[in-house]
């Protein structure tokens, strides 16, 4: 007899997609039947509760958990998520009930050894529920009691040599796209890069010192598995400054349709036979590419390595081989002034081991936010109200044509006095001897 | 139920504590043919949906499958992965951007067996466990946020809208009709902890009455200046009241300045805006994050409300399957949801989805508002 009727959330159980209802109900019956009689160190029935809770907010519409208070483990400001049931006497189980943020590793493979101890763990002082993974990449243990807190973090620095991800006004946990551990098109080792900055950088993960949050995400080339330019505020995208490789033989079998294009991508419809000029050609956003008879032939100079050619004959096309990464800085969630998507900062820059050039870069821009930014204030509303030409300045970039998408279309401009023949100290009088008043 | 220590001493929390070590070495968890042709990777293929193949310089294969799951995730589904994972992949295994799991073979007889394996098992209610599926130009799983299971402000659930989304779209999670890939994404309040905003099909949560006052409880729940500075729209002002004789400290709200972003909530408990009615559902499209072709773009909001509809959101899923069939018939190979409607004109787009279009989607918020008006004679009858 479960604990708390579930109708509605019963209903989810039918239909073909994975039911998050069922699972949790399995997780139920594996906890009252406990067969590893596991000293369970919150209630068997926290599961139930959370199944209560929610069906409760099925009902109502409206949530039922109550944000906050100041929980966390000693020393740390951020990776637990502080929060409280509204219906305690009805949910004793999750009166209290914190989520905690354990720091996922790049690319996010596992031995199941490792999420093995991490499952013992969690089942033993948790919930037994998860997410695998939260939207910033953790792993997300979601709910235990306050007690629990120190316990968990103690056991998984000791037994898993595992730290808590970020969360509060500090660096957010980083994550990056699978890159060169299976993908062809990556030109720069993202798990490396992620996971040398994530450590560089503990001190700003767990102790909040910023205005606001940070994010760092690491796509290893433009198509952007991992959308970093739209949501870290240091977006670093993978590229090349030098030529496409040609392979002009699997060209001719792609234009004979022995290569699927597009790696198979489309093969659920019959689009018609592959048509080079049409679908690759045609559709490069610079006109840079065209036919010399069955060769395939790029003017690389024009090109700007928007991936498409690439996607669609990844047996003829290959990146080039002078690789590193564009920084964009900036990108945001509309709250408040409207979403805003990361801008160029760093068209290019080499990623490699120790990283040198990238952590100043870094540094500068953490610099200038710390010592300018107000309260709540991400990243790219301080270039906006500051302008980019300060981040520029602050940063020590020199402007390019590339840092912008055109040049600005009114002659607004702010001299400053240095930059102004003979300054803008003058003598008035000695003006009026030429302009009667 | 006896409390077990784990070692940690409350009263010495610094006694052999251990700080700052960061997340596990991804090298520890490599499966070998990765490890080994890491960075050497030639090419890859789609066998049939949910399979890949990779192949190296060396010649050597990594073959992938692919399988969605819910995000919210017990302990004994995770070692049902785990045992999966060490009967077919040497005790590897690997989660996406997109809270997909991917099993790894490294070689092509290994994959029928693992697929037959992962099809067979459905859990106690009848849903799948593993669906394979999820590549290529067909819609992949959603990325969400935690709504009603876990969080304070959202004005619609999580997990609930996208498996209800999920098995409406569940033939194209397992099969590549689409023009180009489709990414779904939720977001259950306008803080928007997921990253909807440049989704070609995005829902997120929204609320529609500005917070309700608890005077009476104001001043001892909240610091009323963190209330008053998190407002984004300065709409909220410091007001006294007096309630039984009694003089209040509060504060005031100007409704018609309140976005419902629930920011002063987050710092107030005593300014609650959840709300039946009130809170629902805005549908937004056509935003990408690649590269590819076009610039990046946000999702446009197309539909601006739409009601919680527990436990199955059919609203919200027809008008998502709407916008698909739309889209799957009218785009060109090649071309992501924003581009198709880029091309045939947004008057064409409303028409195409049968989507009334209202008032409420010309934009009035700030200086960006004006670039997305028509400076143009252009536009289509
Ligand atoms: C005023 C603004 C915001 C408030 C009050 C807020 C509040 C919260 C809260 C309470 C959570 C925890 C939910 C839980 O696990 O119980 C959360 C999670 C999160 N927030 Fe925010 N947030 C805000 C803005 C943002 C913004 C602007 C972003 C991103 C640009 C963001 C990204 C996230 C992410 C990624 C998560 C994790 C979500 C998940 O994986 O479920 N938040 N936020
Ligand atoms: C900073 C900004 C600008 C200034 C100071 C400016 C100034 C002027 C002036 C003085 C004229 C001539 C008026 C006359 O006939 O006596 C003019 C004409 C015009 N301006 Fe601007 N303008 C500015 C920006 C723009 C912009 C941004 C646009 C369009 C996007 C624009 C479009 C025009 C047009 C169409 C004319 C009429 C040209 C013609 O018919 O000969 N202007 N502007
Ligand atoms: C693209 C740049 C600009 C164009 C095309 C432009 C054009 C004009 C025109 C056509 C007039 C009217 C002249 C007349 O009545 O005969 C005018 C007046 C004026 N412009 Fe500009 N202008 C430009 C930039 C500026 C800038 C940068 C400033 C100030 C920083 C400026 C300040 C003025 C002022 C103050 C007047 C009024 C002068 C008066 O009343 O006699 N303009 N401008
Ligand atoms: C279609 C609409 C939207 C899409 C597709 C979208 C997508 C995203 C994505 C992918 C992220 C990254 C999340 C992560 O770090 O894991 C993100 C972050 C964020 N989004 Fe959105 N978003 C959308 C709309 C909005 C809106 C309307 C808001 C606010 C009003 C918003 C606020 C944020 C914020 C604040 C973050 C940063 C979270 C953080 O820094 O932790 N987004 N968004
Ligand atoms: S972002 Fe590029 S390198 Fe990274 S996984 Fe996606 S396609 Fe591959
Ligand atoms: S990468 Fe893009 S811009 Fe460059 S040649 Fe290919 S299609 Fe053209
Ligand atoms: S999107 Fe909003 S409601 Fe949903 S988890 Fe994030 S902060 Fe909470
Ligand atoms: S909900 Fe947002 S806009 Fe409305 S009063 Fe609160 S903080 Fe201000």
């Amino acid at each position: 007899m479960a604990k708390h009727e579930t109708p509605m959330l019963d209903q989810l159980e039918s239909g073909p997609w994975p039911s998050f209802v069922s699972d949790i109900k399995q997780e139920i019956a594996h906890r009252k039947a406990n067969p590893n009689n596991v000293e369970l160190q919150i209630p068997a029935e926290v599961p139930e509760d959370i199944l209560g809770v929610l069906e409760l907010s099925f009902k109502h519409g409206r949530t039922h958990w109550k944000h906050g208070g100041i929980v966390g483990v000693f020393g740390y400001g951020g990776g637990v998520i502080g929060r409280y049931c509204d219906q305690p006497e009805m949910f004793p189980g999750v009166a209290h009930f914190h989520t905690i943020r354990v720091n996922q590793p790049a690319g996010k493979f596992y031995s199941t050894e490792f999420l093995r101890k991490l499952c013992d763990l969690w089942e033993f002082r948790g919930s037994g529920i998860t997410n695998m993974h939260g939207s910033t990449g953790d792993i997300v243990f979601l709910g235990t009691h306050t007690k629990q807190l120190e316990e968990i973090f103690f056991e998984l620095t000791h037994n898993l040599n595992q730290d808590l991800g970020g969360s509060g006004s500090n660096l957010r946990t980083p994550s990056d796209c699978i890159g060169q551990a299976r993908c062809e098109y990556a030109c720069y080792d993202t798990q490396a890069l992620c996971h040398a900055l994530t450590n560089e950088y503990q001190d700003e993960l767990h102790r909040p010192a910023f205005p606001y949050k940070f994010k760092f995400k690491f796509d290893g080339c433009p198509n952007c598995c991992v959308a970093s330019i739209a949501r870290a505020d240091m977006s670093f995208v993978g590229t090349w400054r030098d030529d496409i490789k040609i392979d002009q033989e699997a060209v001719k079998a792609y234009i004979g349709g022995e290569i699927a294009p597009n790696a198979g991508a489309h093969s659920g419809r019959d689009w018609g036979p592959f048509d080079i000029q049409k679908e690759v050609i045609g559709l490069c956003p610079t006109g840079c590419m065209w036919m010399e008879g069955d060769k395939l032939m790029i003017d690389n100079r024009e090109c700007t390595r928007c991936m498409h050619c690439i996607n669609v004959m990844p047996r003829a096309l290959r990146i080039g081989d002078d690789r590193g990464l564009s920084i964009l800085v900036g990108a945001k969630a509309p709250i408040l002034d409207g979403a805003q998507m990361g801008s160029l900062l760093v068209p290019f820059i080499k990623a490699e081991d120790p990283y040198d050039e990238i952590k100043e870069v870094i540094e500068k821009v953490w610099d200038w936010w710390m010592e300018e930014g107000k309260n709540r204030e991400r990243l790219g509303e301080l270039i906006k109200r500051q302008g980019f030409q300060r981040l520029l300045e602050m940063t020590e970039i020199e402007p390019t044509p590339q840092h912008v998408k055109e040049p600005r279309s009114n002659p607004y401009i702010f001299w400053k006095e240095e930059e102004v023949e003979g300054g803008w100290q003058r003598d008035v009088n000695k003006f009026r001897e030429d302009h009667k008043r | 139920m006896a409390f077990i220590s784990s070692g940690y001493d409350p009263n010495e929390p610094m006694k052999n504590r251990i700080t700052d070590i960061g997340p596990r070495h991804y090298e520890d968890f490599y499966p070998p043919v990765i490890a080994k042709n890491k960075g050497k990777w030639l090419y890859h293929e789609i066998l049939e949906p949910g399979v890949l193949v990779h192949v190296a310089e060396s010649g050597d294969e990594v073959y992938t499958v692919r399988v969605g799951g819910a995000r919210l995730m017990s302990v004994t589904h995770i070692r049902e992965i785990c045992d999966i994972a060490d009967k077919y992949c040497g005790g590897h295994v690997r989660w996406t951007t997109r809270n997909n799991i991917e099993f790894m073979v490294d070689s092509k007889d290994k994959v029928a067996p693992l697929k037959a394996d992962l099809a067979s098992r459905k859990f106690d209610g009848g849903s799948f466990k593993f669906p394979i599926g999820g590549t290529g130009a067909g819609i992949t799983n959603i990325v969400h946020t935690q709504g009603w299971i876990h969080c304070h402000t959202p004005a619609t659930d999580a997990s609930g809208p996208v498996k209800a989304c999920m098995d409406e779209l569940f033939a194209d999670f397992q099969s590549m009709r689409m023009p180009a890939q489709v990414r779904v994404s939720l977001a259950c309040c306008l803080n928007m902890c997921g990253a909807v905003h440049c989704s070609d099909i995005a829902i997120l949560g929204y609320h529609r009455k500005p917070p309700m006052l608890d005077h009476e409880y104001l001043d001892k729940m909240c610091e009323i200046p963190l209330a008053i500075a998190a407002c984004p729209t300065a709409a909220i002002k410091p007001a006294k009241v007096e309630i039984n004789g009694q003089k209040l400290n509060t504060v005031s709200i100007n409704n018609s300045r309140c976005m419902f972003c629930g920011n002063c909530y987050t710092m107030c408990p005593a300014l609650p805006l959840a709300d039946k009615e009130g809170d629902g559902i805005v549908i937004m499209a056509g935003g990408k994050v690649s590269n590819r072709i076009s610039a990046p773009k946000f999702s446009k909001v197309v539909v601006a409300f739409l009601p919680n509809e527990p436990p199955r959101w059919p609203s919200t899923t027809d008008t998502i399957k709407k916008i698909v069939e739309a889209y799957a018939a009218g785009a060109n190979k090649y071309e992501r949801l924003g581009e198709w409607a880029e091309r045939i004109g947004w008057e064409r787009f409303f028409e195409r989805c049968d989507l009334p279009f209202t008032h409420h989607l010309i934009d009035d918020f700030r200086d960006p508002a004006y670039f997305t008006w028509r400076q143009t004679t252009q536009f289509k009858f």
